[in-house]
Formats: C-alpha cells, sequence, structure tokens
C-alpha cells in the first residue's frame, strides 16, 4: 500500500489526489443525499409527518412493499436457479443464457415497461383473451409486478454466479459420492456455501424492486391509490409543486437506500472472502 | 424483445421513417446518446481516480466512502432525479452558485447521468486495480522508469479493458435512464427531451407503434454500441497478448 517512492506517489500528491476524489463524491453523491432530508424537513417535522400518514402515501406504501414481496422472492428462486444451472452443469447454450441474464441492465427501463404492454395490453398479443376472461394485468397490479421482477432479476444471479464459479464443483461431488441426493445436497452444501452472497444479492435486488420508476411507471396506469407505488408517488407529488411532501416521501426511499448500503458494507466487512468475486 | 421487432416490422417503412426517425425523436437520441458518452467519460476519469484512491491510499473514512459510491445502486432514480432538480435549481445550494444554467438544460441531463452511472466505473477498475499488485511496477522502476512512466505505460494498459468495460456500462445505462432524468431536465422538446421520454409519450397518447418503433431504433443502437466496444476490447486482448 505505501511502498518505496518508486511504486507510490509522494505524500502531497497523494493528498491531492484524495482530496479531488473526496470532494467530487462530496458534490456528486452526498450532498444530493442531504438535499432529500432537507427538503423533507424544510417545513418542520409536523408537515413532514402528516405527508408520511396521508392516506394515498400509505396506499402507495402498500402496494411498494406488496410488490416486493412477491417480486423479491421469486427472483431469489430463478436467480437460484439459473446459477446453479449455470455453474454446476454444462450444456448447449450455456453462454447465450449467460448474456441473457444480464438484458435486463442494458435495456432501458421504459422499453422493458413497453415490452409487457405490447404483450399483455388491450392491444397486445394476450390483449383480447385476458379481456374475454376480465384479467387485468397491464394498469394493474399484476403488470407492475411482472416488470419490477423482470428489471431485478439479474441483481441475486449477477451475485450467485462468480462466487459459485469460485466455489467449484468438488463440495457437491464429494456429497454425492457419500450419497446424498440432488435436493439434499443444494440445501446442505451448496447453499450454506453461498448464503451470504445470496443475502448480499436480495439486498440489492430489494433497493431496486422498491425504488424502479421508469418500467412501473409505464405499466402502471398512475391511478392514486390503487397502481401508485411509492417512487410514482413522489412524481405525482412533485409535479403539483408539493415539493415538501415529496421529499418526506422520497427520505423514505432514501433512508431504505442508507440501511441498504449499511448491510451490504457490513456483509462486505464480516464476511469478504464468501461474497468474494462479487461486485459489478 | 422480440415482440419489439416485430411489432415494429409490420409498421411498414414509410410510417416507421416517420416516427422513429422524425426531427424530434432525431434530437432526443442525440440528446440522450450525447449526454451518455459525455457522462461515461467523466465517470471514466473520476471514477478511475476514486478506485486509484479507494484500493491504493489509506485515509480516515475509507470504509464510508466506499460504501457511499454504491448510492446510485441504491437510491431510487426518482428520489435521485428530485434531489439534483432541487440541487442544481437557480435557487439550489450548487444551481445558486453556477454561472450558467444547469437544471432544466440539456446540461442537467448530464448532471443526472454521471450521478447514475459512476459506481459502473469504480466498481469495475477496483478488483482489477487490487489484482495488479505492484510488482509490476517495481519491475518497471527498478528498470529506470520514473513513477509518472510507469503509471502511464504499465499500470494504465493493464487496467484499459475495465475503464473500456464501465464506460460501456455507465453508457448504456445512461441512454436507457429515465427516472432521474425527466425531473432535471426540463423537457423541452427539440432541445432537453431524451428518448425514452418520447416513448412514454407515444405511449400516453395510445400510439403502440410509435412507442415501439423509437424503443426499436434505441435498442437498435445500443446494440450497435455494445458490439462496437466488445470488439474494442477483444482488439485490446489480442494487443495484451502479443
Amino acid at each position: 500500500m505505501t511502498g518505496s517512492a518508486s511504486t507510490s506517489e509522494p505524500r502531497w500528491l497523494r493528498f491531492v489526489l484524495i482530496t479531488i476524489a473526496l470532494a467530487f463524491l462530496a458534490v456528486n453523491l452526498a450532498l444530493p443525499l442531504a438535499a432529500v432530508f432537507a427538503g423533507a424537513l424544510a417545513k418542520g417535522l409536523a408537515v413532514y409527518r402528516s405527508a408520511i400518514v396521508e392516506p394515498d402515501a400509505r396506499a402507495a406504501m402498500r402496494l411498494t412493499l406488496t410488490v416486493a414481496a412477491i417480486a423479491v422472492p421469486l427472483n431469489i428462486v430463478f436467480g437460484l436457479t439459473a446459477s446453479w444451472a449455470v455453474t454446476k452443469f454444462d450444456f448447449p447454450g450455456k453462454s447465450l443464457l449467460i448474456s441473457l441474464i444480464d438484458l435486463p441492465l442494458s435495456v432501458s427501463p421504459v422499453v422493458s415497461g413497453l415490452i409487457y404492454v405490447l404483450l399483455f395490453g388491450l392491444q397486445g398479443w394476450a390483449g383480447p383473451w385476458l379481456r374475454d376472461h376480465d384479467i387485468r394485468i397491464v394498469f394493474a397490479v399484476p403488470g407492475i409486478v411482472l416488470a419490477t421482477t423482470f428489471v431485478t432479476f439479474p441483481f441475486v444471479a449477477r451475485e450467485l454466479i462468480p462466487l459459485m464459479l469460485e466455489q467449484g464443483r468438488s463440495d457437491e461431488e464429494a456429497a454425492r459420492s457419500l450419497g446424498a441426493s440432488g435436493w439434499q445436497t443444494f440445501v446442505r452444501v451448496t447453499l450454506p456455501n453461498i448464503r451470504w452472497g445470496l443475502l448480499y444479492g436480495v439486498l440489492l435486488c430489494n433497493a431496486r424492486a422498491m425504488g424502479e420508476f421508469g418500467a412501473v411507471s409505464v405499466v402502471s396506469g398512475h391511478i392514486r391509490g390503487l397502481t401508485n407505488t411509492l417512487p410514482l408517488h413522489i412524481e405525482i407529488l412533485y409535479n403539483e409543486y408539493n415539493y415538501v411532501a415529496a421529499f418526506a416521501v422520497a427520505s423514505l426511499l432514501a433512508g431504505l437506500a442508507l440501511v441498504t448500503l449499511v448491510a451490504k458494507s457490513l456483509l462486505e466487512w464480516r464476511f469478504g472472502d464468501s461474497i468474494a468475486g462479487g461486485g459489478h | 424483445m422480440s415482440a419489439i421487432f416485430i411489432k415494429t416490422a409490420g409498421l411498414g417503412p414509410h410510417a416507421f421513417v416517420a416516427v422513429a426517425l422524425s426531427k424530434r425523436a432525431l434530437s432526443a437520441y442525440r440528446l440522450s446518446f450525447g449526454a451518455a458518452a459525455l457522462a461515461a467519460a467523466i465517470n471514466s476519469v473520476f471514477g478511475l481516480l476514486v478506485a486509484w484512491v479507494l484500493v491504493r491510499y489509506d485515509f480516515a473514512g475509507k470504509r464510508v466512502v466506499s460504501a457511499l459510491v454504491d448510492l446510485p445502486f441504491a437510491l431510487p432514480t426518482a428520489v435521485a432525479g428530485i434531489a439534483l432538480t432541487a440541487l442544481y435549481a437557480p435557487t439550489g445550494w450548487i444551481g445558486a452558485w453556477l454561472p450558467v444554467k444547469v437544471a432544466f438544460e440539456p446540461l442537467g441531463v448530464v448532471v443526472a447521468l454521471t450521478f447514475i452511472g459512476l459506481p459502473f466505473v469504480v466498481r469495475t477498475i477496483e478488483p482489477v486495480l487490487a489484482d495488479l499488485g505492484t510488482d509490476v511496477e517495481e519491475a518497471a522502476a527498478s528498470l529506470g522508469a520514473g513513477r509518472a512512466q510507469t503509471v502511464v505505460r504499465v499500470v494504465l494498459p493493464a487496467i484499459l479493458p475495465a475503464l473500456a468495460t464501465g464506460f460501456a456500462l455507465a453508457f448504456a445505462r445512461g441512454v436507457g435512464e429515465y427516472g432521474s432524468v425527466i425531473f432535471i431536465a426540463g423537457n423541452l422538446p427539440y432541445r432537453s427531451e431524451i428518448a425514452p421520454l418520447l416513448i412514454v409519450q407515444q405511449l400516453e397518447q395510445y400510439n403502440y407503434r410509435g412507442a415501439t418503433a423509437i424503443a426499436a431504433t434505441m435498442l437498435a443502437a445500443s446494440f450497435a454500441v455494445l458490439l462496437a466496444i466488445n470488439l474494442l476490447q477483444a482488439w485490446d486482448r489480442r494487443k495484451m497478448a502479443a
């Protein structure tokens, strides 16, 4: 880290570089975070409280929690299955599957939402059939859940694949040779090996599920009290020039982001080795 | 995904050009791709610096700083959008001090995309820089290279592929970004309107075909850019192996 003069910079240069980096992070990251809480408390605690307990805000909170409670467990199952398949077995089309896993990350969230409107909207492929059977997906809660699940799909798998590749297959092979069944091997050997990496992926997945805006905005239809998630509620309040209320609701999500970051850092610090290979 | 291209194919060439290549759409692509490229370039410089400082130097509060880098991953984009708008508005903490208008101008889009893209660059470079170790630098120094020469000729080429990947990830994310941008951009047609917003507007008018045509154009352009960067990296790997 420090080393001799030939492999490190002089003291003054190190100081200058650290100062520039910290100044950039302060302006670019810390200030926006501070602005959320400052905006939320601009008119005092009473106004802050009433913006949060107001019925539309509570309905948005309920919907956001419901969506995350469905999307996150689904992606735990999908992520575990995909990484298990990709790292423990060889099959044709494997590299295609790996690139497909990352697809939602490089596509605009608006386009992700559009896909569901095209498939399940009234003018979409399944639209007439769904209408005849009185099933609403787009502009209703199922659409929001589907879009959120799609957008947050990569987070669990991306944490697990590098970790499981690094751990190899020898533990599983040993378990099988000692007579364990496939399911036993998975629950007793694989799962304990990857539990911290899994938790790490779930944290990121959950943060994105509760905060997703673009995809959800396209499929929700913005029906107040019914299909409004917390991020969409923030947009409505903001466009009504109700800035304090918008920032008050935003501060809840910012708080969630802070909890996520703290938990993530604790995991990295405590179990750094067993979530290695992670990162983005 | 294929639904988008199939739906576009049913549109016919004339209708496609009328929507996807209209003057308004073209200026939106220019803004989305241009601002994303500029923001990714800014993040390449500062992201490299932040990664270097985090890997190579020790200072107080390093763990907090490292956690903070991930904030754009964890903070919902709508929250980032209204916070940046408040900061850079003419009366905001930062906007009040700046000589040029940032919020509600194309420059605002660059600010939002810079916020969103930083962790992609830092988190891609960090592990490569940590793996690199100092032995090659010691070798270069013992052969008589100065410190600046060592960094430019030895360290920089080794992390160039990671830097290009980080740039590509930040760029791809920036082109499609919606939530953080629409609040700060002002969304003036021909001036500060991004391509994803055009898709949303077409959808609000129930013009699904128009929305799909613009989405297909954006997807095609994004794939082309990603392909170009992949080729660039393959070339770089060949150069390293030679």
